[in-house]
């Protein structure tokens, strides 16, 4: 079996967009909140694959793009730093700041080195110890359990040149925040990682409470296709469930073991994300326990004051509300070269995808 | 950076395994899972496996696929 191919078989896609097709009667608008998602759906068409009845909109899933602004100049502050070294995920280094970015730092002679992973900064930290080491932890789920074993390693190792900034995030407070705000969703297609972590139980409310039927999908054609189609039949018979298409890699429960670690480690705090804003209790911070490998306590640095870049619509992009062809800078001051806004930088940025693949009609 | 990627688990070395996707062997953290064992399919996430894949689901999602596009092929 070939767990990526056999999930891209052109028949099954056609026979799936056929189903789609044929019982869709409702008109219908799915959010997707992975920024593996929007690439996936652009870099395969699926859009255009879709009746009228189906639209399909992105939301704030990508972890670089919803980093806030005030994160990213915390980090350039850090970056000035004399001994600092700031490792981090390699797509952070190009999102613009207020008034620089990461890689203007390192231009100007800053170290920043692009990891791999938590554990590759940490052995980066214990290989020099006269450096100070900076680990940018951003992402949901996914990447914070990941962030935790570096971090509880350290503690075993008394190492005490490495530090995380956190800026980890949980995805279901920005998913109910949008339904709240009044952006028109119907249901969502789940994230397939952050479930793996997870579990699908924490969409319950949105499926009970808001009554969204929820999906939690895999990443190739077939399995978003397939995930469509029970969101479609669950509209038509007006349900709200929470359901599993990416049944090979997401078991209800979760995996236990790195919900564990994530305890162990962080705690819950509010956070603030581009384009929504300050949102209660959707951010983890190292816990009191940990509180010596936080950079934000251990290294204080005077923070530039916030400067939003003028034109830029990536907050409304992220929140669903528009479309990056609806922005005035989008292809022309704004590119994957240049880009002005957090969506272009990324590979997985909605603004990004769009560039890559069009928007294939939809 | 939120690339998943599944692979085949080809050697493990205490907390550290490689992960071969086809065209390249990775290392990869075994932190997050239990009992791990050469020949599993893996699910590879920055650095770490997330999770074990499970085969038979994902047989089953496929034979499910392969029923819908031949009743589609007759209609």
């Amino acid at each position: 079996m070939n767990l990526r191919e056999d999930f891209r078989n052109q028949r099954d896609c056609r026979a799936l967009a056929e189903r789609i097709c044929f019982e869709s009667r409702t008109p219908v608008s799915i959010m997707e909140v992975c920024g593996g998602h929007t690439m996936a759906l652009q870099r395969h068409g699926i859009p255009s694959l879709l009746p009228e009845t189906v639209s399909l909109i992105s939301g704030p899933g990508c972890p670089v793009c919803v980093s806030d602004i005030r994160f990213i100049d915390h980090a350039v502050a850090l970056a000035r730093e004399p001994g600092v070294v700031i490792a981090t995920y390699g797509d952070l280094i190009r999102v613009p700041g207020s008034t620089s970015s990461l890689e203007k730092e390192k231009a100007n002679g800053a170290s920043v080195k692009v990891v791999w992973s938590a554990l590759e900064a940490l052995t980066f930290a214990s290989a020099n110890p006269g450096l100070k080491v900076v680990f940018l932890g951003i992402g949901f789920e996914t990447t914070s359990p990941g962030t935790a074993i570096a971090v509880i390693e350290a503690a075993k190792a008394s190492a005490d040149n490495f530090f995380v900034l956190s800026s980890h995030k949980v995805m279901p407070p920005a998913m109910t925040a949008l339904i709240d705000e009044g952006v028109r969703i119907d249901a969502y297609l789940c994230p397939g990682h952050v479930s793996v972590i997870t579990g699908s139980s924490i969409y319950e409310p949105i499926a009970g409470k808001y009554h969204k039927p929820c999906v939690v999908s895999g990443f190739e054609p077939s399995d978003i296709l397939q995930s469509i189609w029970m969101i479609i039949k669950q509209v038509e018979s007006g349900d709200a469930r929470v359901e599993i298409q990416y049944s090979r890699a997401v078991r209800p429960e979760g995996n236990l073991r790195a919900q564990k670690v994530i305890e162990e480690v962080f705690v819950s705090s509010d956070d603030y994300w581009r384009g929504l804003g300050n949102l209660p209790k959707s951010g983890l911070k190292l816990a009191e326990k940990y509180s010596r490998f936080d950079a934000a306590e251990m290294i204080p640095v005077k923070i530039e004051e916030t400067r939003e870049s003028a034109g830029c619509i990536c907050g409304d992009v992220l929140k669903g509300i528009k479309k990056p062809n609806q922005c005035k800078l989008f292809r022309t001051a704004c590119t994957p070269n240049h880009p002005v806004g957090a969506c272009m930088v990324s590979s997985e940025g909605t603004c990004s995808a769009y560039f890559q693949y069009g928007d294939n009609g939809k | 950076m939120c690339l998943g990627i599944p692979g085949k688990v080809v050697w493990i070395d205490g907390q550290r395994a490689g992960v071969d996707f086809g065209d390249v062997v990775c290392e990869a953290g075994t932190h997050l899972v239990e009992e791990l064992k050469i020949g599993d399919f893996v699910l590879v996430h920055s650095g770490y496996i997330l999770e074990k894949m499970d085969l038979a689901e994902a047989e089953q999602t496929l034979a499910l696929f392969k029923q819908l596009s031949e009743s589609s092929g007759e209609q």
